[in-house]
């Protein structure tokens, strides 16, 4: 440690302030203790081996590797949430590239990465495989651009490799072969997750990878895996403590379910269950030994009806996390009530999202019965096609303690469908009685009212996703008045310049704000942009709107200065 | 602030906002607008402004435009435009069918999960392991396993013979022809006749019904969404499927 550091005037000898130091993990309180001293910020900075980059282009990766030298871990998230569903085109960037190359000379020693909506190509992984000697664990989430021969690389050169965690990304699936590319000298992995990948791997070789890596306690396979392999791998590896499951059904039964359910009944360490993919009431019993000892469940690819459900509920006392398909529906949301009295998050997602014939789905009646059964409830992601405000005010003071409420009602604009008024005030009774609302989605139709009583009401709300919603700039400005707000993404609401400009003040503490298909226009953006150097204003230019539009407005605090990777449609003002 | 009626806020959504730098908007200014009828969303652009994109499966850079509210649905409508990159009429036409663009707000990974079970039926052996693979299984008379093919690979019945003549042709004693199966459009005799001339075998699919047919004998299209499994049958079990 470099002698000029050591200060005579400090308390503490900087070797034992950065011990102490090297205890704190989260990086609100690091990012505290730096603001302290000179000392302590150095201290913090040498002792620093996790970093989190919340909004990549916020900062620069020489930025980041000057100020902490000695990095172990990096978490890096891209583009702005909405590219999720569509709203980003291809080609706008977050390329992880550019960190991992300043990463090569600065963190040689890097042992972790994950991403989350980042570009990543083949050679990135290809780079990241091949120059960082010691790399152990690879998260990639929502990120696209690379292909399953970006897998084969870090497959084949991470000699010590313990995690390779690939979700729900825009890849090109060339094939399963990257699974074969593990070496036999390979028994570190603990966590391997590709259930969102297509195509077939070899079962023989992941088998034989099962087997040896004896610290594997995370394994989600795909679809392709049958319930006979899956039979096979569970008694490589009883010590899983997360499984996802291939497919759950299978034409011919082979063997004896018996088989199957005492494999379920050996994984003793067993807590969360995903996959489920076709799950039939034929088979779906075998997990029944298993299930005491779930906290997390995760039944969203699996079809289940409201039986099939309770049925397998009354299994799952200790349930804690439960994620299910609206198939269910309100009969089968009513045995969640019932059975699982510790439920703290619930998300309850479409079957069919754009064909409302096909089935009804879940209602304000399922809500209300699992918040009467589940006070303990924190965290909802619920879609449905009808909701009242008296559903929702229930739900509120049954679960006081809602700390992240999102509710889609699927047709935008859609008012209380028994009152037929704005879902105003179940919205703001959430608000109200939740005092620890952090995070807030809001749908139906809303008047500036739903505004009002979030900007007055939700004094710890950090994330707010808006669409089809509010009668005029007062709404935004109302929320922009929550004290904590750190990411606001808006869409096609009637939010023009004046909305935008009246938070001139709050931008520079907020992570980032989104405005797509409102009345912003190019002149609004200039005038922010001019008004707060310290602000990226970004527009996304459309092929055939407007000229004076502007469309999609991106707007972020940055160190970094404006982007110089943007491409053509992406004009900083 | 003043409190605004249902039937105002209504009209709100029926009202295109005009975009206009130069007024600042304030509450007050809302019956202003709210008299203006137009159509469209609220923060939509006004209809000669709109467009509309090709909603291609898995494009990021094509989208629909939503242009009418209508009895709380949304929907959307073709228009013309002279542009060059005018989308072709068929995709279109599926794409304005009540879909606004990241609505509801479903990740591609969920969304295409979802699809891919819609299109399997419940029963059927068929798998689909990719959005775009039909993959069914091929069996033949005697031979000790099973094969599968991907019916997506091929574009016509005369490709699909030649592949499953590679495939098999292990398993005979080199009775298929060596000539190539000439081109020709399906016809009710069976064009894996020149594969299959003079040899034991006929090939046969299951349906969707669960039925028993001779390949060949519908359009290749037709083939390829109903074809659940293939058998490749001695032709003496094979009296009676048609011509010989």
């Amino acid at each position: 440690m470099d002698p000029n550091k050591k200060r005579v005037d400090s308390l503490f000898p900087d070797e034992v302030l950065e011990r102490v130091l090297s205890l704190i993990t989260t990086h609100k309180d690091r990012s505290s203790i730096s603001l302290v001293s000179k000392s302590w910020y150095n201290a913090e900075r040498w002792s620093r081996r996790h970093v989190f980059i919340g909004n990549c282009y916020s900062v620069s990766p020489q930025i980041v590797a000057k100020r902490f030298p000695n990095i172990r871990s990096v978490t890096i998230k891209g583009k702005p949430r909405f590219s999720d569903f569509n709203l980003v085109p291809d080609d706008w960037g977050a390329d992880v590239f550019p960190w991992l190359s300043v990463f090569a000379t600065v963190y040689p020693f890097l042992e972790e990465l994950r991403l989350k909506r980042m570009v990543v190509s083949d050679e990135s992984l290809e780079f990241l495989a091949t120059k960082f000697v010691g790399f152990r664990n690879l998260s990639l989430m929502s990120c696209d651009g690379f292909s399953t021969d970006g897998l084969k690389a870090v497959a084949t050169h991470c000699k010590n490799l313990t995690e390779l965690d690939i979700q729900e990304n825009g890849i090109e699936d060339l094939g399963g072969h990257w699974l074969s590319c593990f070496p036999e000298s390979l028994t570190s992995l603990e966590i391997l997750n590709f259930a969102s990948l297509n195509s077939e791997v070899s079962f023989d070789a992941l088998e034989k990878l099962v087997s040896r890596c004896k610290s594997l306690r995370v394994l989600k396979v795909n679809r392709n895996i049958s319930l006979d392999q899956l039979q096979k791998l569970l008694l490589h590896a009883p010590q899983l403590m997360e499984l996802g499951t291939g497919t759950f059904m299978q034409e011919l039964v082979s063997g004896p379910l018996t088989e199957l359910k005492n494999a379920f009944s050996n994984c003793k360490n067993l807590l969360t269950l995903s996959g489920l993919w076709d799950a039939t009431p034929l088979y779906l019993p075998v997990i029944y030994p298993a299930c005491a000892r779930l906290t997390f469940l995760n039944l969203s690819y699996a079809t289940l009806r409201s039986v099939e459900l309770a049925n397998l509920l009354a299994h799952c006392k200790s349930l804690r996390r439960l994620w299910l398909l609206d198939t269910v529906g309100d009969k089968g949301l009513e045995a969640v009530g019932s059975c699982c009295p510790l439920l703290e998050e619930l998300r309850v997602f479409p079957a069919d999202p754009f064909d409302e014939e096909m089935n009804l789905g879940v209602t304000e009646v399922g809500f209300i019965s699992v918040s009467r059964g589940c006070p303990k409830l924190h965290y909802t992601l619920y879609f449905c096609r009808q909701m009242t405000n008296s559903a929702v005010v229930a739900v509120a003071q049954n679960c006081p303690d809602f700390t992240h409420f999102r509710l889609c009602i699927m047709t935008p604009g859609q008012p209380d469908y028994i009152t037929k008024e704005p879902m105003d005030e179940g919205f703001g009774a959430i608000v109200k009685t939740c005092t620890k609302i952090q995070r807030l989605a809001v749908s139906g139709l809303l008047t500036d009212r739903t505004f009002e009583y979030i900007g007055k009401y939700a004094k710890n709300l950090e994330t707010l996703s808006v669409a089809f919603a509010g009668s005029s700039d007062l709404g935004m400005e109302y929320v922009l008045g929550c004290p904590k707000l750190r990411k606001l993404e808006i869409r096609d609401c009637p939010f023009g310049n004046a909305a935008l400009l009246s938070g001139l003040m709050k931008y520079e503490s907020m992570r980032s704000l989104w405005m797509s298909a409102c009345n912003v226009t190019m002149n609004g953006c200039r005038v922010l942009a001019k008004q707060r150097p310290m602000l990226n204003v970004e527009v996304i230019k459309d092929e055939e709107s407007d000229d004076s539009q502007a469309h999609k407005v991106y707007v972020y605090r940055t160190v970094a200065g404006p982007r110089r990777d943007a491409p053509p449609f992406v004009l900083t003002l | 602030m003043s409190s605004i009626s249902l039937k105002q806020h209504h009209n709100n959504m029926l009202s295109s906002q005009k975009m206009d730098q130069t007024k600042t908007t304030h509450n007050q200014d809302l019956n202003f607008k709210a008299t203006e009828l137009r159509l469209g969303l609220p923060g939509s652009e006004s209809p000669e402004r709109t467009t509309m994109k090709n909603m291609v499966a898995g494009a990021k850079r094509g989208f629909l435009e939503v242009d009418f509210v209508k009895n709380g649905e949304f929907f959307g409508e073709k228009k013309n435009h002279d542009s060059s990159k005018q989308p072709s009429d068929q995709d279109s036409v599926a794409a304005s069918k009540a879909q606004v663009v990241g609505w509801p707000p479903i990740r591609s990974f969920r969304k295409n999960s979802m699809a891919a079970k819609h299109t399997k039926n419940e029963d059927d052996p068929k798998e689909e392991t990719g959005s775009n693979c039909v993959y069914v299984k091929v069996s033949m008379d005697g031979a000790p396993y099973l094969r599968k093919v991907d019916l997506k690979m091929y574009s016509s019945y005369s490709d699909l013979s030649s592949a499953l003549e590679k495939m098999f042709s292990s398993f005979t004693l080199g009775q298929y022809g060596a000539n190539g199966v000439p081109a020709r459009k399906w016809s009710s005799e069976s064009p894996l006749m020149g594969l299959l001339n003079g040899s034991e075998y006929v090939l046969t699919y299951e349906d969707k019904d669960g039925d028993l047919m001779l390949v060949g004998d519908v359009p290749w299209d037709m083939f390829t969404g109903s074809c659940k499994r293939m058998r490749i049958m001695k032709s003496s079990d094979a009296i009676g499927l048609g011509k010989s």
